[in-house]
């Protein structure tokens, strides 16, 4: 299959989910007792400002309509106004969505970067010490959740060992004027060196939290898949011409493990997100969490739905990155093109 | 079932982790009576020791209001456990008919429902139910629909897949022909095979429901005070760091202990009934 089509496909799928997604969350808010537009004017209005709120908010017509309302605002990327900071939603998501990214994009990186090496020699020593010690270690850190490991870290390398700041993105005494929201970007824009390094210093703990759990999955996940691959019988071949156990373990066995394990990883991207909000609350990282939970607390519906809508997309996107990677990388995707 | 007894008694990791279980279901079975502060589950409030270190007395130590922390970890894993089972109870039959339905029915209604699978999957799991909890009330009870609400689809793609295999091979067609209806050969024939992966997965997400749980109450949103919470225990703990360590490092170790010893036990009986 051509790659075009395949993307396409891909793209409608996601489209379509996206669509799901949307209705589940428009029922989920509708199913709520409660009448959003007394919500949202709080116990003082009267009668006739509510009934007046009920049709601005369309909640007088029938529900396929204000789904169709709402799918339209959707589409103009107008989310409505956010209850509990009286702003645009949007405005709102685009404040605090790119704190969490940073985190989480890092977070990822790392659970690539240490996970899979570390599930590499567990199913290259299979049996040996070095593969109980990860085993044991992996299953560990996806047996807490993250805000645990969050508290652990904080108190070992912030407090006990002053390695690593306690909170903040950013040393006091640096501003730097935001132009993507990513302080690692906007430090580069503004030219400022020391202050990427203190970024970067500021990110790192938060970060590494955050990965524990998603190390110890792609580690689990590699070593299946790697202890899978070295069953097949090119293995034993490349054995018998006398191939160095590095190179087979590297070239023959690491490789093709690879893709089932990456496109996991996308999933577990998903989880990434959720729990970021867990490791800001630990670190008072300015991020989506803190917004995120206090429209939660506060009922403010259009925003509790805005968030969950943006995050989903966030996640989808991603899934179709990973996806479009695996397709590179594979081989058999990549040759049956070639050949058509 | 005398097979995998034998299985998980000779491997030193799922001995250890039924050791872990094992106290983690006797001291929730038998918090009345070990706990050495039983009353201190409810919302006692005792000043004059609040806040105190690890001692002879507390073992643990006191929370800020006074109350003994290994009585409320031993009351807190009777909730987790409790949550557990019920979530579990609904989540797995919910999904296991649907992806019995989805697999080996096919056609329209495998498509519609692993659609509608799939928009349950791409929400993160967190995020569902934290929605579901901000839009009803923070309650236990809400609690467990919003934890049933993101587990079902794990189960649903999980018995898909395997009634897809299943459904091609000669035993069905065998119940076919001898002319054994639909119900019959998805629940008679096909689930039993599926029973080795679902009880597999089954030992591993109560660790996972238990989690996900103490992250939801956390953040705030799960559990609420008085009952005992390991999760809204941290959470509490948090604002005394690094002094009062004990506040949040114990409710911690808590959750790990409890969520380990069912990932252990899990991993062994997924490496022997499922071998592939």
């Amino acid at each position: 299959m051509r790659i075009l089509t395949r993307l396409s496909i891909r793209l409608a799928t996601t489209v379509l989910v996206l669509f799901g997604v949307s209705v589940l969350i428009f029922l989920i808010a509708r199913i709520i007792p409660g009448d959003p537009a007394r919500i949202a004017l709080g116990p003082r209005a009267s009668e006739a400002q509510v009934e007046q709120m009920r049709r601005t908010l369309h909640l007088d017509e029938p529900l396929f309509a204000q789904y169709a309302h709402f799918v339209g605002d959707l589409f103009r990327g107008d989310l409505g106004i956010s209850l509990y900071t009286n702003r645009p939603v949007t405005t709102d998501i685009a404040q605090f969505l790119p704190a969490t990214l940073e985190l989480v994009i890092l977070a990822g990186i790392m659970m690539i970067a240490i996970g899979l090496p570390l599930g590499a020699i567990s199913a290259r020593y299979r049996g040996r010490w070095a593969d109980h010690v990860i085993r044991v270690l992996t299953l560990m850190t996806v047996s807490a959740p993250s805000f645990v490991w969050a508290v652990v870290l904080v108190l070992l390398f912030s407090y006990y060992t002053p390695l690593f700041p306690i909170a903040g993105r950013i040393a006091e005494t640096i501003t730097i004027p935001p132009v993507t929201g990513f302080m690692l970007i906007d430090t580069l824009i503004a030219g400022r060196w020391d202050g990427f390094l203190s970024a970067l210093h500021h990110v790192f703990l938060p970060a590494f939290a955050l990965s524990l759990s998603g190390i110890g999955q792609a580690a689990r996940l590699t070593r299946a898949n790697m202890i899978g691959t070295y069953e097949q019988p090119y293995i034993e071949m490349a054995q018998a011409y006398g191939f160095s156990e590095r190179r087979i373990a590297a070239r023959y066995a690491f490789k093709p493990s690879l893709i089932p394990s990456l496109t996991i990883i996308g999933l577990d991207f998903a989880a990434l997100l959720g729990n970021a909000f867990l490791v800001e609350t630990i670190f008072a990282w300015p991020g989506l969490s803190r917004y995120g939970v206090g429209v939660i607390l506060q009922k403010d519906l259009n925003a509790i739905v805005g968030t969950v809508m943006i995050i989903s997309a966030t996640f989808l996107i991603a899934n179709l990155i990973v996806d479009l990677l695996v397709s590179v990388i594979n081989p058999r995707i990549r040759y049956a093109e070639r050949s058509e | 079932m005398k097979r995998t007894a034998t299985i998980l008694l000779g491997n030193p990791l799922s001995v250890l982790g039924l050791i872990l279980v094992g106290f983690v279901v006797l001291t929730a079975l038998l918090a009345d009576f070990i706990a050495p502060y039983p009353d201190h589950a409810g919302a006692v409030v005792d000043f004059v020791n609040a806040n105190k270190p690890p001692s002879a007395e507390y073992w643990l130590g006191t929370d800020v209001v006074g109350r003994d922390i290994l009585s409320r970890i031993f009351y807190a894993y009777r909730v987790s456990l409790g949550l557990g089972i019920v979530v579990l109870s609904i989540a797995t039959p919910i999904g296991v008919v649907v992806g019995l339905l989805a697999g080996y029915i096919g056609g329209w209604t495998d498509y519609i429902l692993m659609r509608i699978t799939d928009v349950f999957l791409s929400i993160p799991p967190l995020v569902l139910a934290l929605a579901i909890m901000g839009l009803l009330e923070p309650t236990l009870l809400n609690g467990m629909i919003a934890v049933t609400a993101m587990w079902w689809p794990w189960y649903a793609r999980l018995v898909y897949n395997i009634a897809r295999a299943e459904k091609v091979e000669g035993y069905v067609l065998a119940a076919e022909i001898i002319g054994g209806g639909r119900m019959h050969v998805m629940f008679r024939e096909i689930l039993p095979n599926c029973v080795p992966a679902i009880v597999t997965k089954m030992t591993l997400d109560f660790g996972f429901v238990i989690l996900i749980a103490s992250s939801l109450s956390f953040l705030g949103l799960g559990v609420q005070a008085p009952t005992p919470d390991l999760g809204s225990m941290v959470s509490e703990g948090t604002r005394y760091l690094p002094d009062s360590w004990w506040l949040t490092v114990f409710p911690g170790a808590a959750i790990l202990i409890a969520v380990f010893g069912f990932n252990l036990i899990g991993d062994v009986l997924r490496e022997v009934l499922e071998p592939d």
